[in-house]
């Protein structure tokens, strides 16, 4: 039992980070209907923008200061929305009048560019994320262990999904972006600038995916060029799972994937942890093709 | 005219060129220089490059200079297959020397001894790479080996009863230490409490530690290379886990310690040098190398230093023995095909015939099956630093 709870407590932290991601995967989807799989590749920029950020300007690194973590999470946030930003208007702008395939062709090529860019800048060689906090483990019960690490991880991605859940329903911009999402011609026509809100739509998903870099950063300190590859695969995975396009659904699909794989790797085997995770996907589509939370004509975003 | 002039120039010019180019032998050398076990490559790298500036130092074997020749395989098997044929094919090098992985090792042997020429490798473990054909050696001990010492000091001088594992299903070389430990454990009365498995580049090992600590074992094996076993020791300690970790060769990185921090401290490792061993060939080594590269040796690099030297040693035996032969090997001209492999065999006799060749990283003798044949030494981090615990012959 105390095992068992263990590896719950392993899956959700987990799957928090496939949640931050895959509503990155699906607000992008919800309002341009475009499978953005650079996506996880602005993740991995993130985490070296956070290395980078506690090397070069010590953010972070004053140990028990809340002012200089928060620092070190907004530096590699901005500098992924404005990534997110520039990647919308030089490459996907062009693009959107024609079909789809074509979008999603050159999100593939956008993908590969940053890989292969990063291999260039950063350097093949791992890094490691330097621990600006100390893991402490805790004992919640008898036998299972949280660590500090997995509470950050938690509290920081229910208090970004709230956030963006208050943006979405309480702002003018949320109620524009949801409006964009419905029907993108008739929001238009009601005044809407539309390009405004995919760039706000790019900058948000790639910030969440930014602060999720940095929390992977701090519980598995291992950072690489293609460290956004799987990640990032199975962030839209989780993404369909819960429905793309459902903002709800997408943290959903994020803890279920998190709980489904730590599990199968406890208590089956490692080498069958994707083939499962993937498996789960498959049934799911099977029974209930739009995803968990989708429903067709359901509010989208 | 002028055209006449400008082709006797160009004339003239390539007679300079061909005067100039002088007899040398050809060492070529592939290893991982970047990618997540870069320092493997870079370590192995920079001993070879030692040894063969000292030779090149004092004029070459008798004035013939070596060349060597470095490609980067990236850490991947089949990139080191594509390196190898180059050197080979374009290079036309006399010897290969290379790989630390084991799984690349294996993917390159095929190709030297198809070529007929000899391949040393510093430091590939896996009983497999020498089994390829006769002109695959190695300079370093074997996985069995490996294995067995480290079970027999987890019984033994441990005195422990119950271990786990935790080993890289994709991996040659961790799948080999695994089960020879598995077996000798059990062999001298232990008991495997938990046999898990991760695939490299995994970051989180939470999963599979829980599974293992959940049958409260006394120490986990972990065979597998530092960058995964740093996070492994990390995630471990996490989750409450205080004995040791046990592990190979394969955690020899100056790297291993910055990863996995404290988390680290008090674990054991079998490895092929310490650099506290107050001999004065290994203490010279450490100095000469501090002095070049400002970092102590790890293992790699005394075993990639090790493996050029005892080259070198086969080298200057033939050029002393068969002055023709080692004509042969010199790339001035190219030599027939016949000739040149009567060469080549020759060499891989030079090398097979070693014996107590004095090594940075202990006394090696090939053996009938192209392994060396020499002692392990099992180190303790402790301090952030590795210190000698035991050193175990064969």
């Amino acid at each position: 039992m105390q095992e068992f709870l263990q590896q719950i407590v392993n899956g959700v932290s987990w799957g928090g980070i496939y949640a931050l991601i895959a509503l990155g995967y699906t607000m992008v989807y919800g309002i341009l209907r475009l499978i953005n799989f650079a996506h996880g590749d602005v993740f991995m920029v993130g985490a070296y923008l956070g290395f980078y950020a506690v090397h070069w300007f010590g953010l972070g690194r004053a140990s028990g200061s809340a002012g200089s973590f928060l620092a070190l999470f907004a530096f590699a946030m901005i500098g992924c929305a404005l990534l997110g930003v520039v990647i919308e208007r030089s490459v996907y702008k062009p693009v959107r009048r024609h079909s789809r395939l074509n979008a999603l062709i050159t999100a593939i090529g956008v993908s590969l560019l940053l890989e292969n860019g990063a291999i260039l800048l950063f350097g093949p060689d791992p890094k490691f994320f330097p621990q600006v906090i100390e893991s402490r483990p805790m004992r919640i019960v008898s036998g299972v262990v949280v660590t500090n690490h997995q509470l950050l991880v938690l509290i920081a991605s229910c208090l970004l999904m709230v956030g963006l859940q208050a943006i979405i329903h309480r702002t003018k911009t949320g109620r524009a972006m949801r409006a964009v999402s419905f029907n993108r011609d008739a929001a238009s026509l009601m005044g809407i600038n539309v390009d405004r809100i995919i760039i706000f739509t790019f900058a948000i998903g790639s910030a969440l995916a930014a602060a999720a870099a940095v929390l992977v950063g701090l519980t598995n300190p291992k950072i690489e060029p293609l460290m956004g590859l799987l990640p990032g695969l199975k962030a839209f995975v989780a993404a369909v799972l819960g429905g793309i396009g459902s903002i709800p659904g997408a943290m959903i699909g994020g803890l279920l994937m998190g709980i489904a794989e730590t599990l199968v790797a406890g208590y089956v085997s490692s080498t069958l942890r994707d083939a499962i995770a993937f498996a789960l996907l498959i049934v799911i589509l099977l029974v209930k093709p739009t995803g968990l939370m989708g429903r067709a004509g359901d509010e989208k975003v | 005219m002028k055209r006449v002039a400008v082709l006797s120039a160009c004339f003239a010019l390539s007679l300079v060129s061909c005067g100039e180019q002088v007899s040398e032998i050809r060492i070529g050398e592939y290893g991982s220089m970047t990618g997540s076990r870069a320092t493997f490559g870079t370590s192995t790298h920079r001993g070879i490059l030692m040894a063969v500036d000292e030779v090149n130092a004092v004029g070459g074997i008798e004035g013939v200079p070596l060349r060597l020749i470095s490609e980067d395989d990236q850490g991947r098997p089949e990139e080191a297959a594509t390196a190898v044929n180059k050197l080979i094919s374009q290079d036309r090098v006399v010897c290969v020397l290379g790989e630390v992985a084991s799984s690349a090792s294996l993917a390159a042997a095929p190709i030297a001894q198809k070529a007929g020429v000899p391949l040393i490798t510093p430091a590939s473990t896996n009983e497999r790479v020498t089994q390829t054909g006769d002109y695959i050696f190695r300079v370093c001990y074997i996985d069995p080996f490996q294995g067995q010492v480290m079970a027999r000091f987890a019984a033994n001088s441990l005195r422990l009863t119950r271990a786990a594992i935790l080993r890289d299903l994709r991996n040659d070389y961790s799948i080999g230490l695994a089960e020879v430990f598995k077996s000798t454990f059990s062999s001298l009365g232990g008991e495997i409490a938990s046999d898990q498995s991760y695939q490299e580049g995994d970051t989180d090992f939470r999963a599979f530690l829980t599974t293992i600590l959940a049958t409260e074992p006394q120490a986990i094996f972990v065979p597998g290379y530092y960058t995964e076993v740093g996070l492994i020791a990390r995630q471990a300690r996490d989750l409450g886990f205080t004995g040791p970790l046990l592990g190979g060769d394969g955690w020899a990185s100056p790297s291993l310690i910055g990863i996995g921090g404290p988390a680290l401290e008090g674990c054991y490792f079998g490895n092929h040098y310490a650099t506290d061993d107050p001999s004065p060939l290994v203490q010279d080594f450490i100095t000469r190398y501090r002095d070049q590269y400002r970092e102590t040796p790890d293992s790699f690099a005394a075993l990639g230093y090790d493996a050029a030297r005892l080259l070198i040693h086969a080298l200057k035996k033939i050029q002393r023995e068969d002055a023709k032969t080692f004509e042969a090997l010199q790339g001035s001209e190219d030599p027939d095909d016949e000739t040149r492999a009567q060469a080549m065999a020759r060499l891989r006799d030079a090398i097979a015939e070693v014996r107590d060749f004095p090594g940075v990283t202990g006394s090696i003798s090939i053996d009938e099956n192209r392994n060396a044949v020499k002692p392990i030494v099992v180190l303790q981090i402790k301090d952030a630093d590795l210190r000698l615990v035991e050193r175990i012959a064969p």
